[in-house]
C-alpha cells in the first residue's frame, strides 16, 4: 500500500514539474485551549538542510509532528511535494523522523530495527540483508548488527536512528532535537556527519533544535519560532546578521539590543538597533575615534572569561549595558586588557549595526 | 540592555545563618547501627531471620512432609496409613486411566483459562492505555481490580447462580432457540477465567502504559500500520507481563478444585480427586498432588528457556 502510494508520487511528480519539498499553508494547531502553532506559513525547498529554532514551547516540535502526521492540523494544509497529505495517516507518508530519545525497539537487534521500515513493507529477504547491510555501513556500524539497542552508546543509538530512516529514502527526514542527549564533543562530531550524510544523500533534513549554535552550523536556512509563530527565515547569516524582531536578535546569541532612548542619544538613530559583541572594540576613553566608528564611555562592570574569548560588560552613565567580546590572542599569561571598574570606550563601525524593524 | 549581564545579589544575611532551632544535631553513636554497619554478614541475617523461618520452617517444611508421604502406604482394610518407601501410588496415578485423564484435563483447563486471559488482557490493556478517555481508564482499572474484594467462594456461586437451569444465560439464549453450557468443562474454564483475569489484565495493562508513547510514533512512522504495530512492537514488549500473569493464571487454575465442585457438574480437577482422597487415601492424594507441581515446574523451565524471566 506504502509502495503503492509512494509510486503514485513518484508518477505525480514525474508528470507535473509540481514544487518539491515541503509548504504548510496558514497551519494552526490547538491542543485544549492553547494555541500551540498559529496561522502558520513555511515553505521548504527540496534538498536543503532547513531548521526550526526556538524555545521549548515555541511550537516547534508541534510543527515537525504535524508534517510527519503525529498530530493531526486543526486547521490549513501541508503539502509533500505538492501533494495535501494534511489528513494522511504517517504510514502513508514519504516521511521519516529520527526522534530525539531514537525511539529504537529496545526488542530488536540493531539489524532488525535498521531494517524494521522494509519488512512491514514486505520487502524481499535478501535485498532488505543487502540494504540494512548497506545503511549499516553508511553509518560506520555494522560490526553491532546483531546488538541490541541498550547495548549501544547514545551516539551510537543516534546513529541507528538515523539509519533506520534513511534506509527508505524518504523524500523529507525530520530530526526532533537528534543530538540533544549527546554530550559536546559527541554533538559537534555528529553535526559534521550528519551535514556530510545530507549532502551525500541529498535528502530535505528538517531538523528541529534550541540550540542557536547548532541551527547556524548546520543549515543552508532557519525558522527562528517563538510563541507559535515564525519570527524570521533566513540564511544563518540573515538571520544572525541581520535579525527583523527583538526576540531573534536576543535568541541568537548575544546582542546588544539598544532601545531607540539610547541609540538616538549615541547613533542618532530613533530605532531600536542590534550591535554584536564580537563587533564591539573596546579602547581607553581617551583614545580618539575614526569617523566612521560610534562610540560611548562607559566603564568595565563585569569581565567574563570563556577561553577562547573574554566578554566585558560595560555600563554607561546613562546605565546602558553593553557587552564587548575579545579574542584572546594576547599572550597566555598577559593580564587582561581591561579590570572591572576601568573607565573605557566602547567602539564598533558604524555600518555594522543592524536596524531592528 | 544585554542579556548576560550576571545579576549580583548581596548574599542576604539571613542565608548564611548556621546556628538556630532548626539546626541538625550529629547523630549520637549507637552501638547497634555501628556493629551492623561493620558487619556485612550481621545485616543479611537480620533482614533474612523472619521471612527464612517462614520459608523454610513452614512452606518448605510441610512440602516436604507431603512428598514424604507419598512413599507411603494405606492399609486397604483399616485406612491407616503406613510408613514406608513404596512407588506404588504414582504407578498407580500413571496405569489409572482415570488419574490420567483428570491429569490431562485439568492441564488443559489450566492451558485454556490461561489463553483466554491472554486474549482478552492485550486488546482491553491496549484500549485503556492508548485508547480510553481518562475517567473511563480509572473507570475500567476499578472494575478489574473490583472482583478481587468479593470472596472466592462469591463469585463462584455467582457463576452457579448465572450458568444454573434457570440462570441468565439459559434464559438469555432461550429465544434463539440455544442453551448455555450449563454446569460443565466449558464453564469451569470460563469460570476460572474469571476468577484469574485480573492476575493478567493488570500486569498486561500496566506493561502497555509503559511503552514508550514515540514508539507507537516510530512504527507509524517507519509505515506499519496499526495492525501491524501491534503485532511486532507491542505484543513482543507484552511477553515479560503475560508470563508473569500467567504464572498466576496457570498456577491457580491448576490448583483448583472448587470451580470443578460447583460448577462443573461431572468435570473432575486434580483438586476435586485430592479434596476426595484426603481422608482416605492420604498417601495418593499426596502423590496426585505431585502432579500439578511438575506442571508447574516444567512450565516455568520452559518460560525460562524463552529468557523471560530475566526482564521481569
Amino acid at each position: 500500500m506504502a509502495q503503492f502510494g509512494r509510486a503514485l508520487l513518484e508518477a505525480a511528480s514525474a508528470a507535473s514539474p509540481a514544487p518539491k519539498g515541503v509548504s504548510l499553508h496558514s497551519v494552526t494547531k490547538v491542543f485544549g485551549d492553547v494555541v500551540a502553532v498559529a496561522e502558520l506559513n513555511l515553505e521548504v525547498h527540496a534538498g536543503e538542510f532547513f531548521s526550526m529554532l526556538g524555545p521549548s514551547g515555541s511550537g516547534k516540535t508541534t510543527v515537525l509532528r504535524m508534517i510527519a502526521g503525529f498530530e493531526d492540523a486543526t486547521s490549513g494544509t501541508i503539502e509533500l511535494d505538492g501533494v495535501d497529505v494534511t489528513r494522511m495517516a504517517p504510514f502513508d507518508r514519504n516521511v521519516n523522523t529520527v526522534f530525539q530519545d531514537y525511539a529504537l525497539f529496545p526488542h530488536l537487534t540493531i539489524a532488525e530495527n535498521v531494517g524494521y521500515g522494509l519488512r512491514v513493507r514486505r520487502m524481499g529477504k535478501s535485498e532488505t540483508v543487502e540494504r540494512v547491510e548497506r545503511a549499516l555501513k553508511q553509518v560506520r556500524l555494522a560490526h553491532t548488527a546483531d546488538r541490541l539497542p541498550h547495548q549501544l552508546s547514545g551516539g551510537q543509538r543516534q546513529r541507528i536512528a538515523l539509519a533506520r530512516a534513511l534506509i527508505l529514502q524518504p523524500s523529507v527526514l525530520l530530526l526532533d532535537e537528534p543530538l540533544g542527549a549527546l554530550d559536546k564533543q559527541l554533538r559537534e562530531e555528529m553535526q559534521v556527519e550528519l551535514k556530510q550524510i545530507q549532502r551525500e544523500v541529498g535528502i530535505t533534513f528538517i531538523f528541529v533544535t534550541h540550540d542557536q549554535e547548532e541551527a547556524l552550523t548546520l543549515s543552508d536556512r532557519v525558522a527562528v519560532f517563538n510563541n507559535g509563530r515564525i519570527e524570521q527565515v533566513g540564511t544563518p547569516n540573515e538571520v544572525y546578521e541581520f535579525p527583523q524582531t527583538s526576540f531573534v536578535a536576543g535568541f541568537l546569541g548575544i546582542s546588544n539590543l539598544i532601545a531607540p532612548a539610547h541609540a538616538s542619544v549615541i547613533t542618532g538613530i530613533d530605532k531600536l538597533i542590534s550591535v554584536r559583541p564580537e563587533r564591539v572594540r573596546l579602547a581607553d576613553a581617551a583614545s580618539a575615534v575614526a569617523a566612521n566608528e560610534t562610540s560611548v564611555l562607559g566603564t568595565v562592570y563585569e569581565t567574563v572569561y570563556t577561553g577562547p574569548t573574554t566578554r566585558y560588560i560595560i555600563e554607561t552613565a546613562a546605565g546602558l549595558r553593553l557587552t564587548a567580546e575579545r579574542h584572546n590572542d594576547h599572550h597566555p599569561t598577559a593580564a587582561a586588557a581591561f579590570g572591572r571598574g576601568d573607565a573605557v570606550r566602547a567602539i564598533w563601525k558604524t555600518d555594522h549595526v543592524s536596524i531592528v524593524p | 540592555m544585554t542579556s548576560t549581564v550576571p545579576r549580583v545579589t548581596p548574599a542576604e544575611p539571613g542565608r548564611v545563618k548556621t546556628h538556630g532551632p532548626g539546626r541538625v544535631q550529629p547523630a549520637g553513636r549507637n552501638p547497634l547501627s555501628t556493629r551492623l554497619h561493620r558487619s556485612p554478614r550481621l545485616r543479611l541475617l537480620g533482614l533474612l531471620a523472619l521471612p527464612l523461618t517462614w520459608l523454610v520452617g513452614v512452606y518448605i517444611f510441610s512440602l516436604v512432609m507431603l512428598l514424604i508421604t507419598a512413599f507411603w502406604r494405606t492399609d486397604p482394610f483399616t485406612s491407616k496409613v503406613i510408613p514406608g518407601f513404596t512407588f506404588d501410588n504414582f504407578v498407580r496415578l500413571v496405569e489409572n486411566p482415570a488419574y490420567l485423564s483428570t491429569s490431562l484435563r485439568t492441564l488443559s483447563i489450566a492451558l485454556l483459562v490461561t489463553l483466554l486471559s491472554v486474549m482478552f488482557s492485550i486488546p482491553l490493556g491496549i484500549f485503556m492505555a492508548k485508547v480510553a478517555s481518562p475517567w473511563l481508564r480509572a473507570f475500567l482499572a476499578v472494575a478489574i481490580t473490583l472482583p478481587l474484594w468479593a470472596g472466592y467462594l462469591v463469585k463462584i456461586l455467582a457463576m452457579r447462580i448465572t450458568f444454573t437451569e434457570n440462570g441468565f444465560f439459559n434464559s438469555a439464549l432461550e429465544p434463539l432457540g440455544l442453551s448455555g453450557p450449563g454446569f460443565s468443562y466449558t464453564t469451569v474454564v470460563l469460570t476460572l477465567t474469571y476468577l484469574w483475569f485480573p492476575y493478567m489484565a493488570l500486569p498486561v495493562y500496566t506493561a502497555v502504559r509503559q511503552i514508550p508513547a514515540n514508539l507507537f510514533d516510530a512504527s507509524a512512522d517507519l509505515g506499519a500500520r496499526s495492525w501491524t504495530t501491534i503485532r511486532t512492537v507491542v505484543v513482543p514488549l507484552l511477553k515479560p507481563a503475560v508470563i508473569a500473569g500467567s504464572i498466576f493464571t496457570f498456577s491457580l487454575s491448576l490448583g483448583d478444585y472448587l470451580a470443578a465442585k460447583f460448577v462443573g457438574g461431572s468435570t473432575q480437577m486434580i483438586g476435586s480427586v485430592i479434596a476426595s482422597n484426603i481422608n482416605l487415601n492420604p498417601p495418593i492424594a499426596a502423590a496426585f498432588s505431585v502432579v500439578p507441581i511438575v506442571f508447574v515446574l516444567v512450565y516455568l523451565f520452559a518460560v525460562r528457556k524463552t529468557g523471560a524471566l530475566e526482564r521481569m
